[in-house]
């Protein structure tokens, strides 16, 4: 109990969160900023990188899971290999769709 | 019946609309559901009645359309998923592990509240000229086609999912914070493993399929592309969100069944489980494997057969886990002393309906032989073995057995040995002929069918009509007993297990004092071999 309730009651200083707003901010501006620039391929692949470091921000910082307990930590964790399973498996089809050609195609 | 409990403890009905008791929070549920199973009931006899003759006479194509949506619907998301979790979860869980509630009592009630204003959506969606896209929304008819009720009834289903969430997140927290002193993981009865197990999938599962239907609003709504072609998107990616979630919900179904009947075998053998280690991380490993199989339902649909493959090998996978309980179930009753009381039958009945469910199960993960049987009658009888063979045996075993515990009532024995009896016949008639019919190629969701199909959907209809009367049994001596039954004692079983402590029904804090414990689960060698009370 106590080691939870002192990790979730853990305050951090304003200035943090300032910080971190201000780079959610400019991760914005950059996703809007890189959208005008034709990277082909690279299009999706860039912003969804820059969204993943945001998220990253809002789960460690706004969600305090860098200051929270090793359980939560594996909720966490959990949470995102179960996404990498639907991800995965879902692109293990949409990859090798074509591999085999379609009839008529 | 002067001591106060749970029932009497307060009157009036926002004694009972606001309370936070999770045994009158249970009871909230127990009412809405069976109210929402007598509704999906009703669409499941017009559309037996429709296929007792080949022609399409009693229901028009587009009216059978909504009924077979409409039945799936309200039996899959407003049925099945909460039933055995929101009832006899919600009344055990806190009781089997010594607790005085759950860990958030008030979102305990929220769910209800949550689950109730879905409801009320999808009610308006059926009530104001139904919804025909099949309980799978399947895209782009869903989204670009249907002129039917689609976003209301959606959102019904999506705003219901949060109460599953939270559901799932309360037993997960009660679960891990307030189990009584002594009682380690494995000494925890396998009914708590299986809602741990469950839970997790309503945790993780869940917000897919809200995110999906949310998709699909949009598009429907806004043409955003996503799902239609027509406007870049890609209709198997739905089917891939779709099942992610919708495949476990299946376990979602099926796992708190799987708990109901390890503790109705042990009670009723009098002996404790067999290899109990491996029945609860069966449990486990079921609900992750679970989330591996979902493309086995889109071996037809355009994915890629590679991936097909994948599927069909995981797939596979999940017979292990199954299987290893249905043995340890069968060796735990081998030499048992065994008692045929109406739980023990519907355990029973579950055993031998799942095995056949999951059997066909295999066939179906088999590449060749789904591509025979997709979209047929098969595959119908398949899932119904599981749904209503599996987790519907499972959920009236339960309520048989901790009737005595929810009403302090017992209820009459043999007209209830009758009506599991008349339930497992009629289910087999009602779909056992499903499986001919769907093998020799009758496709589902059709309102006619080929002449040479009717003896089978004669039968079919015929055990329908068995398995209503069935189901209108224990509907009725439930009710009756409430008045009628004889007062049950604390432990009418003589079963283990910190519930049984309590008296029937138990008072509102549960436990005067918080019990210890000392032994393993299902310990009958410790129980002495008194008179049946």
């Amino acid at each position: 109990m106590s080691v939870e309730a002192h990790s979730s009651d853990h305050i951090a200083p304003i200035k943090l969160y300032l910080a971190v707003f201000a780079a959610l901010m400019a991760l914005t501006a950059t996703t809007i900023w890189v959208a005008f620039i034709d990277l082909g391929e690279l299009n999706a692949l860039a912003a969804v990188a820059i969204a993943v470091v945001k998220a990253t921000l809002v789960i460690l910082f706004f969600m305090h899971v860098k200051y929270s307990s090793k359980l939560t930590w594996l909720v966490v964790a959990s949470g995102f290999l179960f996404l990498t399973i639907l991800l995965a498996l879902t692109m293990a089809d949409v990859v090798s769709r074509g591999w085999l050609g379609t009839p008529g195609g | 019946m002067t001591s106060t409990n749970y029932i009497n403890a307060d009157y009036g009905i926002w004694s009972w609309l606001l309370t936070k008791d999770h045994k009158r929070i249970a009871i909230l549920y127990l009412v809405s559901i069976t109210l929402m199973f007598i509704l999906g009931g009703f669409f499941a006899l017009l559309i037996r009645l429709e296929l007792l003759t080949p022609a399409g006479d009693l229901l028009a194509a587009d009216t059978y359309n909504k009924m077979f949506t409409m039945h799936g619907i309200v039996m899959v998301f407003f049925f099945l998923i909460p039933s055995i979790p929101a009832v006899l979860g919600n009344f055990l869980v806190p009781m089997m592990i010594g607790a005085r509630d759950l860990a958030f009592p008030r979102l305990n009630l929220a769910s209800w509240y949550i689950y109730m204003a879905g409801a009320a959506f999808t009610l308006y969606a059926i009530f104001t000229g139904g919804v025909d896209t099949g309980w799978t929304f399947y895209t782009p008819y869903s989204t670009a086609a249907a002129n039917t009720k689609v976003i209301p009834a959606a959102l019904g289903i999506f705003i219901t999912g949060f109460s599953s969430i939270l559901t799932g997140l309360n037993f997960i927290v009660t679960i891990h914070r307030m189990r009584a002193p002594g009682l380690t993981w494995f000494r925890l009865p396998l009914f708590i493993w299986a809602h741990y197990a469950t839970s997790i999938i309503f945790i993780l599962g869940t917000p897919v399929i809200a995110i999906t239907i949310l998709l699909v609003a949009v598009e429907r709504g806004f043409n955003f592309g996503i799902f239609d072609p027509k406007l870049g998107g890609d209709p198997v990616l739905f089917q891939h969100l779709f099942w992610f979630y919708s495949h476990p919900a299946v376990y979602i179904m099926v796992l708190p069944s799987m708990g109901v009947v390890s503790e109705l075998i042990t009670c009723f053998s009098r002996k404790t489980v067999f290899g109990y280690g491996f029945v609860a991380v069966s449990s486990m490993a079921i609900a992750v494997l679970g989330f591996l199989v979902w493309g086995h339902h889109l071996f037809v649909s355009g994915q890629s057969v590679y991936a097909s493959m994948i599927f069909s090998v995981l797939s596979f996978l999940v017979a292990i886990p199954s299987a290893v309980k249905v043995f340890n179930w069968t060796a735990t009753l081998y030499r048992g002393s065994i008692e045929f009381a109406a739980p023990l039958i519907y355990a029973l009945g579950f055993i031998g309906l799942f095995t056949i469910g999951g059997l066909t199960g295999v066939f179906l993960a088999t590449l060749g032989f789904d591509v025979h049987v997709h979209d047929t009658y098969f595959v119908v009888a398949h899932f119904h073995y599981i749904m209503v063979g599996g987790a519907m045996m499972g959920y009236l075993g339960g309520l048989h057995y901790w009737w005595p515990k929810i009403s302090g009532r017992m209820y009459p024995e043999w007209p209830a040995r009758i009506g599991a009896a008349i339930i497992f016949i009629g289910f087999n008639l009602t779909f056992f002929p499903q499986f001919l019919a769907g093998y020799l190629g009758m496709p589902r969701r059709y309102h006619m069918y080929p002449p040479e199909f009717q003896v089978l959907n004669v039968m079919s209809t015929a055990g329908a009509t068995v398995l209503g009367i069935g189901y209108l049994l224990p509907l009725t001596y439930l009710l009756w007993s409430l008045r009628y039954g004889k007062a049950a004692p604390a432990n009418p079983w003589r079963a283990t297990g910190l519930e049984w402590q309590t008296p029937s029904p138990p008072p509102t804090d549960n436990f005067a004092t918080t019990p210890f414990v000392t032994e393993e689960a299902y310990d009958y060698s410790s129980v002495p071999e008194a008179e049946l009370v």
